[in-house]
């Protein structure tokens, strides 16, 4: 840096022309396996006794043609209960979170409460919590019974939230003890403190595991065709109904993982980068 | 008399950490507390900003008992200032942010003059052009010097700080020292537990020598230190002199 038109000596001008040599054998190693592999794999499978019924029956263009427009009006369903129930659980999840650190024997109640919850809600499969919602409350028969779809959102909603609810309060176990005493010794308050030192802190480090949780969610959304209504998975199967081809599961199938790609970037980005931020000792 | 602790006792389980300390501090006064490692510098000054409930005893500042139950922590704090050894600056706020989180948020300043005060502070302890920065940007004497503003902007009655040159670089020590030498000249009441004997001679008006959780002697500093009255304290300063560090 002292010099700005340093040359390098001829050491390392060797050195250079020797790691440029070793990085174009590194790549042309692995084209060379990826191709063999990628090889040994497509003879496998189309060599396969079965192959020509299975192609027949799970990759039919034409069937998957006519059944993509009705899976896209459903994946549309799909899509919306992600944003609002991913919005809504991570909501749960902090404020459960937030409940399960109060401290003093007034909350007592609020903190046992919210621990049964994080312990019988992880346990649960997400399949019953569905069918208790999407067609337990409703036999209730009270007035006002939002649809089956809300229920089904809402099962989901109360699962997740018992995941994060824990992702969050390891976040906000994690931050060290000697900030709190900082902000308790500036005069702020429990409450204060909580969301101006501890909370900002806490989500920042569980950020990529809290998206990894959305990730899963958003592909869980699909159980609300157990409940009844139209989604993507619906619209599929309906169509598999119809022409005894299993077609349309593998285009749902395909549109799940498309939707999906973009938030595991995200997620990918947001670990690397907190990873990097670690690593510049933060 | 600003502070007065009066036989306080801490345990940490079964070890007994402050053992009927009694210690008073008067208005402008300057206290180096000095001792081991585990002798109760620390805990006592958690104690009277009220991070550690006391066992026993009783600390009075301004005349009023802040270890009685019914008092509002969160008010006493707001009059005592306290530095930590590792700083504590909070890693996800800008170094302006830092500063001014208290008196917008406590005091309830508006936050323009808030962030004025806070310039006035760093441009004072040549940090201006570090408002902006997050603390993992700064030196450990620049974060330590943020530390100690961040404490001030709350007008203070009472200054504690916790070693707050122990986590230094030897020649980012003199930097934070030389801040503590000018709230001296400006009459800030400070009470510092440090193991800067030098230092503690330099800018204290009475050094009170911490053993086995009491305070075994106290005075002023050329006394203290240079002609010690208790044979621990004579013990304990050959140790440092051993060390090379008075």
């Amino acid at each position: 840096m002292t010099d700005p038109v340093h040359r390098p000596s001829a050491l390392h001008q060797e050195r250079i022309v020797y790691r440029r040599r070793q990085a174009i054998r590194s790549v042309l190693l692995a084209a060379l396996s990826t191709a063999v592999v990628g090889t040994v794999l497509g003879v496998l499978i189309t060599g396969a006794p079965g192959w020509d019924r299975v192609r027949r029956s799970f990759l039919d263009p034409a069937i998957g043609d006519r059944f993509l427009p009705d899976t896209l009006s459903g994946l549309w369903l799909n899509i919306r209960m992600l944003v609002v129930c991913a919005f809504c659980a991570l909501a749960l999840g902090l404020l459960v979170a937030v409940l399960r650190t109060l401290r003093g024997p007034v909350f007592f109640p609020v903190r046992a409460l919210a621990t049964v919850y994080t312990y019988s809600f992880r346990g649960l499969p997400l399949i019953i919590v569905i069918y208790v919602y999407a067609f337990g409350i409703p036999g209730l028969r009270l007035q006002g019974t939002p649809n089956v779809t809300v229920l089904g959102g809402a099962a989901i909603v109360v699962t997740y939230g018992a995941y994060l609810a824990e992702v969050f309060r390891a976040g906000i176990e994690s931050v060290h003890p000697s900030q709190i005493a900082a902000a308790r010794s500036l005069g702020l308050g429990y409450r204060q403190a909580m969301r101006f030192v501890v909370l900002p802190q806490a989500v920042r480090r569980v950020a990529p595991p809290l998206l990894n949780d959305t990730v899963a969610l958003q592909k869980d959304v699909g159980l609300i065709s157990l409940a009844g209504p139209i989604d993507a998975i619906r619209a599929a199967q309906i169509g598999v109904a119809q022409t005894a081809n299993f077609t349309p599961y593998i285009v749902a199938g395909v549109l799940f993982v498309l939707l999906a790609l973009p938030l595991i970037g995200i997620t990918d980005w947001v670990t690397l980068r907190a990873a990097r931020r670690q690593n510049a000792g933060a | 008399m600003l502070l007065s602790c009066t036989d306080v006792r801490k345990t940490f389980g079964s070890a007994v950490v402050l053992d009927g300390l009694s210690l008073d501090v008067d208005e402008h006064e300057v206290v180096a507390l000095i001792g081991a490692s585990g002798s109760g510098k620390s805990t006592l000054l958690r104690c009277v900003n009220l991070l550690e409930q006391i066992d026993d005893g009783q600390v009075r500042l301004d005349d009023e008992d802040i270890t009685d139950p019914r008092v509002d922590p969160d008010l006493v704090r707001r009059k005592i200032g306290l530095v930590f050894q590792s700083y504590n600056l909070f890693p996800h706020m800008t170094v302006l942010d830092n500063i001014t989180l208290a008196p917008v948020r406590v005091h309830r300043r508006p936050a323009a003059q808030a962030r004025e005060q806070a310039m006035e502070w760093l441009t004072r302890v040549g940090l201006a052009d570090k408002a902006g920065s997050y603390p993992d940007r700064l030196s450990g004497g620049q974060q330590q010097r943020v530390a100690i503003v961040r404490a001030l902007v709350n007008s203070p009655r009472l200054l504690l700080l916790d070693e707050v040159t122990s986590a230094l670089d030897p020649e980012l020590v003199g930097e934070v020292l030389t801040m503590i030498r000018e709230l001296k000249s400006e009459g800030m009441t400070m009470v510092l537990a440090t193991h800067e004997m030098g230092f503690a001679r330099q800018v204290a008006d009475r050094v009170a020598f911490l053993d086995n959780g009491r305070v075994l002697e106290q005075g002023p500093p050329a006394q203290v230190l240079g002609d010690p009255v208790e044979a621990r304290t004579r013990q304990f300063l050959a140790r440092i002199i051993e060390a090379g560090r008075l």
